[in-house]
């Protein structure tokens, strides 16, 4: 399979601190990828980068093309999106106003297969399509950011701590949503505290600390490994979170 | 007090508020989608009024000119930006929009140029030149310090108000100027006579006011206009390109200016500097709706309006004075009502 994502040697940097050094991933067709660590480890400030948010120092190609010269709005349109980690809904507008804008790149007839998808992918979406984005729940909210995303029939979707502040039974909801995602044709690299859920769904991971990668392989030997273990899945094992 | 007296002023008042509340309605439009405090929209109304005046005389208005001129610098403004990826397309369409679009309304000025154009195509004549030079000035002013905060913001705007307030008196003179009237049509009411003019000017706002709610309840750019509002960030992430929400916003605002303009133009004798006065009424109506409603703008406008034609009737000496102190409650109230806000930062 050839890589849908590859990222080279990116830095990341807030004036002189650098929160990414040196860090290189690939996410290809139809894969779950996973980032894992600890807060501020740096993996949010890479997801950002990559989108475009930040500056990102590094070779970045997204379908084989440069990234580099795109800004945000050109990557959303080469189809890479992100669900950033507060969610940057409409909060004043609708359910289906903030669904109708993450198709405003793409056609109004594909447009319109984009709603149906994510109505099934979500029905309790369709149930609150006149309620307005600001008065939802926070695993809806969750779930419309998803869901608005996806209306632009993104092929990677980039996923930031999809499961912070919810319920664990929305959780779980979630990370079923995403599984599912892959049989509709999207890849997904998602950056999760919640290792544990993260690594029963994803194909591959990286360890993510201090800026650094500091192991990566498949999902299996990742959660089998030692270290990773006792550092992101000790509390989770004994917590028992039912995922 | 006398009924009658009473109710002319308020008619009198009402076509003023109505004038205001357009303005005051494109104020509230740009701060929220551009974060700027647009000072330069008495200078849209000034543009709009004289070139319409002067088109009316049978000259083609400086304004034209400045148009073009502006349209140059954004040209090379634009390859600036995009020098590292110099695609055909791209450039093509900034040639497009900068040199052709200004150059055609230039064109067609001079094409038109007679004493005996009819009204209608100097009033077209009149928006197209400011339209372009409200989409020009957000470019050259506003584009490329867009994340700044609203304080640099505004900073730039009392700049850009100079500057063009500065042209108008090359373009136009010290000399007021009058425009001819839309219609000479009248209607009497009772006491009260309507000329086409206020008809015009009550016909004009209500169905500006009616568009723009279409535009922005039930268009997918009047929604991405609004969500670029809402969430700059989160419009960015679903591919929304916040300048074209800014040129959109500033399009709509030097329009609704321009509009206004040439509405009062065939009432009053404007100078190249009473567009700010007016823009200022404008404002004042826009924070009593605290930069944020639309519909409290309008009616804040209307009474704008009102208070304005009776002090100027029984206290003209004071008349700006009352007007303009009419925001000191509202924004002791406001400050009060209101919890300390930090500004947002994005």
């Amino acid at each position: 399979m050839s890589a849908l994502l590859s990222v080279s040697d990116a830095h990341v940097s807030y004036g002189k601190v650098e929160a990414v050094r040196s860090v290189s991933l690939d996410v290809a067709d139809n894969e779950i990828v996973t980032i894992i660590g600890a807060n501020g480890a740096g993996k949010t400030t890479l997801l950002n980068a990559i989108m475009g948010v930040l500056p990102l120092k590094g070779a970045t190609a997204f379908a084989g093309t440069d990234m580099a010269p795109l800004d945000i709005e050109d990557r959303v349109a080469a189809g890479l999106c992100l669900v950033p980690e507060h969610r940057e809904l409409f909060g004043t507008m609708n359910v289906e106003d903030n669904l109708e804008l993450g198709a405003f790149r793409i056609p109004k007839a594909t447009a319109a297969r984009s709603f149906e998808k994510v109505y099934t992918l979500f029905p309790r979406l369709k149930e609150r399509r006149k309620q307005l984005a600001g008065t939802l729940s926070g695993g809806e909210q969750q779930m419309l950011a998803m869901g608005r995303a996806l209306m632009g029939a993104p092929k990677l979707l980039m996923l930031d701590e999809p499961s912070l502040g919810l319920a664990p039974i929305i959780v779980a909801d979630i990370f079923r949503t995403i599984g599912e995602l892959r049989a509709a044709g999207v890849s997904v690299l998602l950056v999760e505290q919640n290792a544990q859920a993260a690594l029963q769904i994803a194909d591959r991971a990286y360890v993510m600390e201090l800026g650094e990668f500091i192991l990566s392989g498949s999902a299996k030997d990742i959660a089998s490994n030692q270290r990773v273990a006792a550092s992101y899945l000790g509390f989770q094992h004994e917590g028992a979170s039912g995922i | 007090m006398n009924t009658t007296i009473m109710l002319f002023l308020l008619q009198d008042g009402i076509t003023n508020g109505a004038i205001y509340a357009l303005l005051g309605l494109a104020l509230v439009l740009v701060f929220a989608v551009t974060r700027v405090i647009l000072i330069p929209q008495g200078e849209f109304v000034t543009y709009g009024a004289l070139s319409y005046a002067v088109l009316a005389t049978g000259k083609v208005p400086g304004t034209a000119w400045l148009a073009m001129a502006m349209g140059l610098v954004a040209l090379a403004l634009d390859l600036f930006d995009a020098r590292r990826s110099l695609r055909l397309k791209r450039v093509a369409r900034a040639f497009a929009l900068n040199i052709v679009l200004p150059a055609a309304i230039l064109a067609l000025a001079y094409g038109f140029a007679s004493p005996k154009a009819p009204i209608a195509v100097n009033i077209a004549l009149s928006l197209l030149i400011v339209a372009a030079i409200g989409l020009f000035l957000y470019r050259i002013a506003f584009q490329p310090i867009a994340h700044t905060s609203v304080l640099v913001l505004l900073i730039a705007s009392v700049g850009c108000h100079l500057a063009l307030q500065g042209l108008g008196l090359v373009f136009f003179g010290a000399e007021g100027l009058r425009g001819p009237a839309l219609s000479n049509a009248a209607l009497t009411i009772g006491p009260l006579r309507f000329t086409g003019q206020s008809l015009a000017v009550y016909g004009l706002t209500i169905g500006f006011i009616i568009a723009l709610w279409l535009f922005f309840g039930f268009t997918l750019m009047g929604k991405a206009l609004r969500a670029t509002a809402v969430n700059r960030l989160g419009a960015r992430l679903v591919g929304i390109r916040t300048t074209l929400s800014g040129q959109i916003a500033f399009l709509l605002a030097s329009l609704i200016g321009a509009i206004s303009g040439i509405l009062i133009v065939p009432i009053t004798t404007l100078y190249y500097d009473t567009g700010f006065l007016i823009g200022l009424k404008g404002f004042i109506a826009a924070i009593i709706g605290g930069l944020v409603s639309y519909p409290l703008t309008a009616v804040a406008a209307l009474i704008v309006g009102s208070v304005e034609a009776f002090s100027s009737f029984y206290a003209s000496n004071f008349k700006e004075v009352i007007v303009f102190t009419l925001i000191l409650p509202v924004l002791v109230l406001r400050s009060l009502a209101a919890p300390a806000v930090e500004e947002e930062k994005d």
